[in-house]
């Protein structure tokens, strides 16, 4: 597997939403290339036929009566929040200008 | 200073008050925290109200539980309602929760008072407490030393009699570590025995909640009040809490106990003849104990690495800056993600969650993420065969003693091996427990560690219990 570059770490930065600058840039893909190094011992082995397991134990649905039970205080929710307006989250625009 | 289960009993028989039990771990905590900084937050007030309110009980003839005026640290990642709660991260500024974790509420019905909340490298990503945004806590046996991490702060808590008993989450030996380097007890209990209901999720596959204690049997006491289905877990068993407290004394006799050879490989020498002394003691408290193998713990380390950021990459993405903490302003949506993102994590949060997301990306995901799981299920099969031939299985719980502040920083690797003889518990969701055994040629605590299968703990704790009593 090839070491990660600059490039591949700028570009999980965008898809990680992480602003990072040139010089962590220069320091991540370094350290990250030293963990995918060490990692390389994964790739090599033969897995053929083997199931992965994503969770320790095998689960099954949980279900419950739907009914009514008490919830969060909304108001306390939203006095938690950055911001907040007419009981929802106030955020930035999420569109660019009309044209 | 005594421990969880004296300290009960006697508030329990109205022979010494919570209230003066509580002054005096607050007066310990007075002492030493400056040097030490286990806190992110010390709730006196609080406490004072809480061991108040135990004593009321007592004078009332009401039941006040059995952990009656136990002073308890909680890891500041488990919410505490209207009281912060940090998970040692700028990205959280302010944020009071809305609601306590179920441990929490457990833990105040059974009578313990909670006197803060301790510090913890961010979002428990780290193994020494260093990856803190408030600094790092200092190892009470020797402060120019690390705790061990993530939970280091809940360790050093009890080491330095601050708190009988502490909460942490183990993820990947967040527990166990530091309990070994600080010289207490640490359990990691069996996967979704404890409720993570308000636990801040680092890699929900593999976290799970459980006790630092001075002794074993204050560690039985605590995780059986933890422990039982919860509701608002969909991952809690359904199994009833263990009994532990009543097998401590049971011993080992005809118990089978293996010690993994391939987690012995690498490890310092002190820390070897410790762990073969436990072996000895076990033996001759009648186990039989011998050398077992369970080749893929091998891989443990690289898988884990694999699997834990890929699924901190999803669970940190709700820290967006929308609904609590940090929000740094953009022009728009994605720019202020991106602006309170960069500023609320710190360096070792960001590694991982690139290394996460680059593990998951197109391209990548069968090679790293999906081969991690696959390795996942040889661990699985190799520990039960293990267990086909043993009951237990012993080994050391780090390779080193406590090693110095800086000293593995610079250097994310070195920095991760140090989880090496912990992680492939979490990678199978079996229990472990790390008990105090003896010291290194630098005179720091060395750990042991028994391992069992899914909801062995009884079993665990006898044996734990068994190797405490050798060295006394």
């Amino acid at each position: 597997m090839a070491p990660i570059s600059r490039e591949d770490v700028a570009h999980v930065a965008r898809l990680a939403r992480l602003d990072v600058t040139e010089e962590e840039l220069d320091r991540f893909a370094g350290q990250l290339a030293g963990v995918l190094e060490h990692a390389a011992d994964l790739a090599v082995l033969d897995t053929a036929g083997v199931a992965p397991t994503a969770h320790p134990f095998p689960l099954v649905n949980v279900l419950r009566d739907d009914v009514v039970a008490a919830s969060l205080d909304r108001d306390e929710v939203l006095a938690m929040a950055p911001a907040a307006e007419d009981g929802r989250f106030r955020v930035p625009r999420i569109l660019g200008e009309a044209p | 200073m005594t421990g969880a289960v004296d300290i009960a009993r006697a508030v329990r028989a109205g022979s010494r008050t919570a209230r003066d039990v509580l002054e005096e771990h607050l007066a310990a905590i007075d002492g030493r925290e400056g040097e030490l900084h286990a806190f992110n937050l010390v709730l006196a007030e609080e406490a004072r109200a809480g061991a108040d309110e135990v004593d009321r009980r007592v004078a009332a003839g009401e039941d006040p539980g059995p952990l009656a005026g136990v002073p308890v640290a909680l890891k500041d990642n488990l919410c505490t309602r209207g009281i912060p709660t940090t998970c040692s991260s700028r990205i959280l500024d302010g944020w009071r929760p809305p609601y306590d974790a179920t441990v929490v509420t457990r833990l105040r019905e059974a009578g313990a008072v909670v006197v803060g909340k301790t510090n913890m490298d961010e979002f428990a990503m780290g193994s020494s407490t260093e990856n803190s945004a408030f600094g790092p806590t200092r190892n009470p046996h020797d402060p120019s030393r690390v705790p061990g991490g993530s939970s280091g702060g809940s360790a050093a808590a009890v080491a330095a009699g601050f708190a009988a008993l502490a909460l942490g989450s183990d993820t990947g030996g967040s527990i166990r570590q530091p309990a070994a380097f600080c010289g207490v007890v640490g359990v990691k209990p069996t996967y979704g025995l404890v409720s993570r209901y308000g636990l801040v999720a680092f890699a929900s596959s593999l976290d799970q909640i459980g006790p630092f204690a001075g002794n074993v049997a204050d560690a039985a006491l605590a995780l059986e009040a933890l422990a039982g289905h919860d509701r608002a877990d969909s991952t809690s068993i359904l199994e009833a809490a263990p009994s532990l407290s009543g097998v401590l004394d049971r011993g080992v006799e005809g118990l089978r106990i293996g010690v993994i050879r391939e987690l012995v490989d690498g490890i310092d020498p002190d820390v070897g003849t410790r762990l073969s002394e436990a072996a000895g003691a076990l033996e001759a408290a009648g186990a039989k104990v011998d050398e077992a193998s369970v080749p893929a713990t091998t891989l443990g380390l690289s898988a884990y690495y694999v699997l834990a950021t890929a699924e901190a990459s999803s669970n940190l993405a709700r820290y967006d800056g929308v609904r609590y903490g940090l929000r740094v302003d953009g022009d728009d949506i994605t720019a202020m993600y991106g602006a309170t993102r960069s500023a609320g994590f710190g360096a070792e949060v960001k590694r991982r969650i690139m290394l996460g997301t680059y593990a998951l990306s197109a391209g990548y995901y069968d090679a790293y993420y999906g081969q991690a799981q696959r390795v996942r299920t040889l661990m699985i099969r190799d520990f039960d065969a293990a267990y086909a031939s043993y009951d237990l299985l012993l080994a050391p719980t780090t390779p080193t003693t406590a090693f110095e502040l800086g000293a593995k920083t610079a250097d994310p690797l070195s920095m991760y091996l140090s989880d090496v003889c912990t992680i492939p518990s979490n990678l199978v969701g079996h229990p472990a427990i790390s008990v105090p055994y003896g010291r290194g040629d630098d005179g720091l605590p060395i750990g042991v560690q028994l391992l069992a299968p899914a909801l062995g703990e009884a079993t665990m704790f006898r044996a734990a219990a068994a190797l405490e009593r050798s060295l006394a």
